[in-house]
C-alpha cells in the first residue's frame, strides 16, 4: 500500500512539473509584453492615467444620473454604485487578459495569423498572451475604489458567504466577459471589415451590465440575462448582497454566475472553433 | 470650390467600400442606442416629470439622433493626419496646389455623409419605429438641423486637426487625444444631455466647443431647442467652427516652419 501511494504521489509531481513546464512559455511570454510596456515610463504612466479618466467618465454618467433622481430601476447610489463597481472589476479584468483578441482582424489582414498557426502552441493561447494590456490597471482602480465605497456605505449584513459571494462574482464576470470577447474573436473569422459587429456584445454587453437590469423591458431583459449573460455580472449578485427585492432576480440565481460564466463559454468555444475551421490562410 | 466638391465626393467613395463595415456600425450603435434608451426612460419615470426639458419622447429623440451622429460626426478623432506628420509624408500634403486642412475637411464630409446614410439613418429610423419619439416640431427645425449636423462635424474635424498637428512639437500625442476624447465624449452630450449635468459641470461645458458637437444639432432635431434659440445654438456652432479653423491653420503654418524631412 505503501508503495502504491508513493508511485502516485511521485506520478502527481511528474505531472505538475509537466504542468509548470507546459505553462513555462506562457509565463516568460507575458512576463516579457509587461516588461516591455513599461520600458517607456512617460507614455505607460500617460495610457494608465487615460484608462483612469475612462473609468471617472464612465462613473461620472452615473453619477450625474443620480444627481437628477434618487432612485433608477429599483437601485439608489449605492446600490447602483456596487453594479457600476462589480461590472468594470470584471470587463477591466477581462479586458487586460483578452481584450486584445479585439485586435485579430489586424493579424488576419496583415497575415500574421499564420505566423501564430507556425508556432507550437495552440492559437487561442497564443493570441491570449500576445499582450497583456497593464494599462487597463487604471480603470481597475477606479472600479476598485467605487467597491470599496459602496460595500462600505450599504447596509450588508457581512457573512462568510457574502464574502463568497463577492469572491465568486469578480471571477465569473470576468470569465464572462473573457468569454464575450473569445466569441467575438471566433466571429472575427467571418466578419474581417465587420469587426465593429461584435462591439454591440463585448462593449454592449459591458454598457448592459453596469445598469440596474429593472430599466430594460421584459425581451430586452431575457437578451441580457439568457442570451448574452451580462445580468449575472453585476446586477444579479448586487440584489442578493444588499437584500434588495426583485421577483425576476432571487437569491439562489446569484449563486449560479459559474454557471452562466461556463454556458458563455461553451458558446464561446463553439464560436472559436468554428472561426479556426473557417480560416483559409492569408495566402500568398 | 470644384475641387474640394470632388474630395467629398472621393471621401464619400473611400469609406462606401466598406458596406459590412456599415452594417456592422449600425448595428452596434442601434444596441446601444436600446441601452441607453432604456437608461433615461427609466430615470424620467424616476423623477415622474422632465428632466432639464426633456421630457419621454424628446428623451428618445436624444438618444437615437446621437446614436446616428455617432458615425456621422468624427468624436473619436482620427489619427491619419499625426502619422504623416510622423513619417514625414504630411510634406507631400504641403507641396499640393490645395490647403492641408482643406484637403482632410472635405475627405471627412465625405465620409460623414456615408456614414450618415449608411449608418446613421437606419438606426435612427429602427429607434423610430420601436420608440414613442420626438420629431423636428418644424421645416425650420428640419433645416436648421441638417446645417447643424454640417458644423457639427466641422467642429469636431477642426478640433481633432489641431490636435493630430501637435504631433510636429510631440514624438507622442496619445495621451493628449486620448484626454480631448474623454473630456470631449463626457461634454459633448453623448452619454447624458448637457442639460442633466450639475450647474459647475454645465457651465464647463457651454464654454467648450464639445456641446456644438453633438448636443446642439440633436436639440435642434429632438426639438428642445425652438424658434430663436435656434439662431443662437448655430451660432455658437459657427464660432466654434470658425475659431478652430483658424487655430488649425496657425499651428499648421508654425508646424511647417518646424518641418523637417530626412532624407530625399
Amino acid at each position: 500500500m505503501v508503495e502504491v501511494s508513493e508511485v502516485s504521489e511521485v506520478s502527481r509531481w511528474a505531472s505538475r512539473c509537466a504542468l509548470r513546464e507546459r505553462l513555462r512559455p506562457y509565463r516568460v511570454l507575458l512576463a516579457s509584453r509587461a516588461r516591455a510596456q513599461m520600458q517607456y515610463r512617460a507614455s505607460f504612466v500617460t495610457d494608465i492615467l487615460g484608462t483612469v479618466g475612462v473609468g471617472l467618465a464612465e462613473f461620472a454618467e452615473v453619477w450625474v444620473i443620480f444627481h437628477n433622481v434618487t432612485v433608477l430601476g429599483g437601485l439608489d447610489f449605492t446600490a447602483a454604485l456596487l453594479v457600476f463597481a462589480l461590472s468594470n472589476i470584471a470587463f477591466a479584468l477581462a479586458d487586460m487578459f483578452v481584450g486584445h483578441l479585439d485586435q485579430l482582424p489586424r493579424y488576419i489582414r496583415a497575415g500574421q495569423v499564420d505566423a501564430f498557426y507556425v508556432r507550437p502552441l495552440p492559437l487561442l493561447a497564443q493570441l491570449m498572451t500576445s499582450d497583456l494590456s497593464l494599462r487597463r490597471v487604471g480603470r481597475l482602480s477606479v472600479a476598485l475604489v467605487a467597491l470599496v465605497v459602496a460595500l462600505s456605505t450599504a447596509h450588508i449584513a457581512w457573512s462568510a458567504a457574502t464574502v463568497g459571494l463577492v469572491a465568486l462574482t469578480v471571477l465569473s464576470g470576468t470569465a464572462i466577459f473573457s468569454a464575450l470577447f473569445t466569441a467575438a474573436g471566433g466571429l472575427q473569422f467571418f466578419l474581417v471589415d465587420g469587426a465593429e459587429l461584435t462591439n454591440s456584445f463585448t462593449y454592449g454587453g459591458s454598457y448592459a451590465a453596469q445598469q440596474s437590469q429593472q430599466v430594460f423591458p421584459g425581451p430586452l431583459r431575457i437578451f441580457w440575462t439568457f442570451v448574452v449573460p451580462t445580468a449575472f455580472v453585476a446586477y444579479i449578485p448586487a440584489v442578493a448582497i444588499l437584500d434588495l427585492p426583485d421577483s425576476l432576480a432571487p437569491y439562489w440565481l446569484a449563486w449560479c454566475t459559474p454557471l452562466a460564466a461556463l454556458l458563455a463559454w461553451v458558446v464561446a468555444g463553439l464560436c472559436w472553433r468554428l472561426g479556426t475551421r473557417h480560416y483559409q490562410g492569408a495566402g500568398g | 470650390m470644384r475641387t474640394f466638391w470632388l474630395l467629398v465626393r472621393a471621401g464619400f467613395r473611400r469609406h462606401s467600400t466598406y458596406r459590412l463595415a456599415l452594417l456592422a456600425g449600425m448595428t452596434t450603435n442601434s444596441v446601444f442606442g436600446f441601452i441607453r434608451a432604456s437608461v433615461l426612460l427609466a430615470a424620467l419615470a424616476s423623477a415622474g416629470s422632465s428632466i432639464g426639458g426633456y421630457d419621454a419622447p424628446t428623451a428618445v429623440a436624444f438618444v437615437w439622433w446621437g446614436q446616428a451622429l455617432l458615425g456621422t460626426v468624427n468624436l473619436w478623432g482620427f489619427a491619419e493626419v499625426k502619422d504623416r506628420v510622423r513619417t514625414g509624408d504630411i510634406a507631400v500634403d504641403f507641396l499640393r496646389p490645395v490647403n492641408p486642412q482643406l484637403t482632410y475637411l472635405a475627405s471627412d464630409l465625405g465620409r460623414a455623409g456615408i456614414n450618415f446614410i449608411g449608418r446613421g439613418v437606419p438606426a435612427f429610423l429602427l429607434g423610430a419605429l420601436l420608440f414613442d419619439m420626438a420629431w423636428p416640431p418644424s421645416a425650420a427645425s428640419w433645416a436648421a438641423g441638417a446645417v447643424s449636423v454640417v458644423l457639427a462635424v466641422t467642429v469636431a474635424f477642426s478640433g481633432n486637426f489641431v490636435i493630430n498637428l501637435l504631433a510636429f512639437w510631440l514624438v507622442e500625442i496619445r495621451g493628449i487625444s486620448l484626454l480631448w476624447m474623454i473630456t470631449g465624449g463626457l461634454l459633448c452630450g453623448l452619454y447624458l444631455p448637457v442639460p442633466w449635468f450639475p450647474d459647475w459641470l454645465r457651465t464647463v461645458a457651454t464654454w467648450s466647443p464639445f456641446p456644438s458637437m453633438l448636443q446642439n444639432p440633436i436639440d435642434i432635431l429632438a426639438g428642445r431647442v425652438v424658434g430663436t434659440d435656434i439662431v443662437s445654438a448655430v451660432a455658437v456652432q459657427v464660432f466654434w467652427a470658425v475659431v478652430l479653423l483658424a487655430v488649425g491653420q496657425v499651428v499648421l503654418r508654425a508646424g511647417r516652419r518646424r518641418l523637417e524631412v530626412q532624407g530625399g
